[in-house]
């Protein structure tokens, strides 16, 4: 039974294996320059021509944030049913086996306790591989019991949103979800516990509009579409040229409404800053039920400031070449992916 | 404009009508035969809508001449005040606001409103609402709680409006800051499905305890025309697409989705809109006398759990 599979506790490596078996060599969507494979994973799937951040695989995400060896999975117990019994050319639960062996995930989303620079986080990470990345009643389901669970076992949480919205094959059940993750991250809020998510490409519909950006703090990678209409919805209802830029990562920190646009060479880093920065402000006596808060040591400190030193280059060839990775790349038609050469 | 479906009807209708000015005109006695036509009538509407398709149903929920918000305002409430702009960006006539009364009871109401004529859907922009329009009802989402008044929202609107100012504004952000707040409420809160209920734009006033729907209203993740662009790569597969999405208002009790259904007058709500508004204003009044002596701490906790619920899965033993 394929079901035993998901509840194998597979601990996430860098992926070097996992990526699509194509070439060896790949052609940067964003500057189009060829890229040997290994570089761009070892760079964490980030052009080491053009810092174009390209889509990652779910598991070399977790690898990449949690410390190493404590990454635990929660989700996977619970599987998608076609409640609706949809069928649109091809029936939805065709679909979804499909896509299950073809990710060996139940559905698109994983999500466990992790510690971040020693920092005790949940981690809920989408899979856009997994249709879409598309929001059904697995995907709110497992957020849902992540925050919950986070909650009760005093971590943080930390999503990694990257969906094209509301799966439609469950109709207004997934249109429910919506609601659900926002009244479940209430557990975390009653405890005072931050919930910090990250916006990568694309992020669109449902999710932006529900949990994504609900984050105590909200932030994005470079150069991500986050919307709640797509670029072609808009252009089909304006009939207008969109603007440069428009719902890119810059574009929406430039009309305030994100926190800060992080690089992903320094996004562990910066998380796990921002996680002990907000736990830090309790004194933990207050009996409102909040959690105890995350002394900040001098030691904890120095290793924050070591980190952010380290990934500074990186960050500062991000920023130079931001514009040239910014061009347009009809990402939503043509998914914004290096393509094998 | 009938509905196409709807034209034996409409026939039969003016087939009546004719034959009651001639009957007045002619000082002749017709009531027997206008009698016998009337009860056709009632059975050949019944029958044409107990038959309807989906996408038949997605047309009765858009049809012209069907009770607008406002509509439902001016009768289900009584001295419905306006409450203008969202204190930031401006005011937007999509999503209306304002203070009433219900009974004994003062009431905070929130509906987004379709135009009756082509006049005032360009200035409703059909009813698709803007930041601006969610922002609005966050700050009487604060008014409500803090005058502990309970709120009722009707819902009409094929979505949030998708266009480069509601983006650069935040639209997701409202969007989800609305559902956050109305879940949040300490006041109860019921919503009425009387049209269209499109998407996240929708929901954001959806968060009630209880939530109806009207007979021939729908509630949908997708409008059936997007849902076919994408899914069938063909616009014109809208029926099929409303069909596939499962979105009238049985299917939504069967899914959870909705607590209760509202039967519409026969014939749909636009061929009698003082009756729906009255059935409207029954159900609302129901609703709220039985939530109106339950502690905010109660309120809060049950609609907590009401979304919580939400979503059909499969749980590994
Ligand atoms: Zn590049």
């Amino acid at each position: 039974m394929a079901l035993e599979r998901w509840f194998r506790r597979k601990r996430p490596t860098r992926g070097d294996d996992e990526v699509s078996p194509a070439g060896l060599w790949l052609k940067c969507a964003g500057c189009m320059a060829q890229i040997y494979r290994k570089d761009l994973i070892a760079n964490l799937y980030v052009c080491p021509e053009c810092a174009h951040h390209e889509r990652m695989p779910v598991d070399a995400r977790v690898a990449m944030l949690a410390d190493e060896g404590t990454f635990e999975l929660w989700s996977g117990r619970v599987t998608p049913t076609d409640a609706l019994e949809f069928v649109d050319t091809e029936p939805y639960v065709e679909r979804l086996v499909a896509v299950q062996q073809k990710t060996e995930r139940p559905d698109a989303i994983i999500t466990g306790a992790a510690e971040l620079d020693g920092v005790p986080v949940a981690l809920a990470v989408m899979d856009f591989s997994f249709l879409g990345g598309s929001m059904g009643s697995v995907v709110g389901e497992e957020i849902a019991r992540a925050a919950e669970r986070a909650a009760a076992e005093s971590r943080s949480l930390i999503s990694i949103a990257a969906s094209g919205g509301a799966r439609m094959q469950e109709g207004a059940l997934s249109l429910m979800q919506m609601a659900k993750t926002t009244v479940a991250l209430e557990a975390l809020s009653e405890r005072r516990l931050p919930f910090i998510s990250v916006l990568t490409d694309p992020t669109t519909g449902g999710v932006t509009a529900s949990f994504a950006t609900l984050g105590d703090l909200v932030v994005a990678e470079p150069g991500a579409l986050i919307c709640f209409a797509g670029p072609r919805v808009i252009q089909q209802t304006i009939k207008q040229d969109l603007p440069e830029g428009f719902q890119r990562s810059e574009f929406l920190l430039g009309k305030g409404m994100l926190d800060d646009v992080i690089p992903r060479g320094v996004l562990k880093a910066r998380l796990a800053v921002l996680v002990r920065l907000l736990r830090a402000g309790l004194d933990g006596t207050a009996d409102d039920g909040a959690a105890a808060p995350l002394r900040l040591t001098t030691e904890s400190i120095t290793t924050i400031a070591d980190e952010l030193d380290e990934s500074a280059a990186t960050s500062a060839a991000d920023d130079a070449d931001e514009a040239a990775a910014a061009e347009d790349r009809e990402r939503e038609e043509a998914p914004n992916r290096a393509t094998p050469v | 404009m009938p509905l196409p479906f709807e034209k034996p009807i409409d026939e039969l209708e003016a087939r009546i009508r004719d034959m009651r000015g001639y009957a007045d005109d002619q000082h002749v006695d017709l009531s027997g035969e206008i009698a016998a036509l009337e009860r056709r009538l009632a059975s050949l509407t019944r029958e044409t809508f107990a038959k309807l398709s989906r996408w038949q149903r997605v047309q009765v929920a858009r049809a012209a001449g069907r009770p607008t918000a406002l509509d439902y305002l001016g009768k289900v409430v009584e001295g419905f005040t306006e409450l203008h702009g969202d204190r930031a960006l401006g005011d937007d006539p999509a999503l209306v606001g304002g203070v009433a009364r219900l009974g004994d009871m003062g009431v905070v109401v929130l509906a987004q409103q379709k135009g009756r004529d082509t006049k005032e859907n360009i200035l409703r922009n059909f009813g698709m609402a803007h930041p601006s329009g969610y922002r609005k009802a966050l700050r009487l989402f604060d008014l409500a709680d803090k005058f502990r008044l309970p709120v009722l929202s009707l819902i009409d609107t094929p979505g949030a409006y998708p266009g480069i100012a509601a983006e650069e504004q935040g639209q997701a952000w409202v969007i989800a800051a609305c559902i956050q707040r109305m879940s949040r409420l300490r006041v109860p809160a019921v919503s009425v499905i009387i049209g269209e209920g499109g998407s996240g734009g929708a929901l954001a006033l959806g968060v009630a305890n209880r939530v109806l729907i009207l007979e021939h209203a729908i509630y949908s993740v997708i409008s059936p025309e997007s849902c076919a662009a994408i899914r069938w790569r063909d616009a014109a597969e809208a029926p099929s697409a409303a069909e596939a999405l499962k979105l009238t208002a049985d299917d939504l009790l069967e899914q959870g989705v909705v607590d209760d259904v509202v039967a519409e007058p026969l014939g749909g709500a636009h061929k009698d809109p003082a009756g729906a508004i009255d059935l409207v204003r029954a159900a609302v009044e129901r609703e709220f006398a039985a939530l109106r002596d339950v502690p905010s701490e109660v309120l809060m906790r049950e609609r907590r759990a009401r979304f919580r619920r939400m979503g059909r899965f499969l749980e590994a033993a």
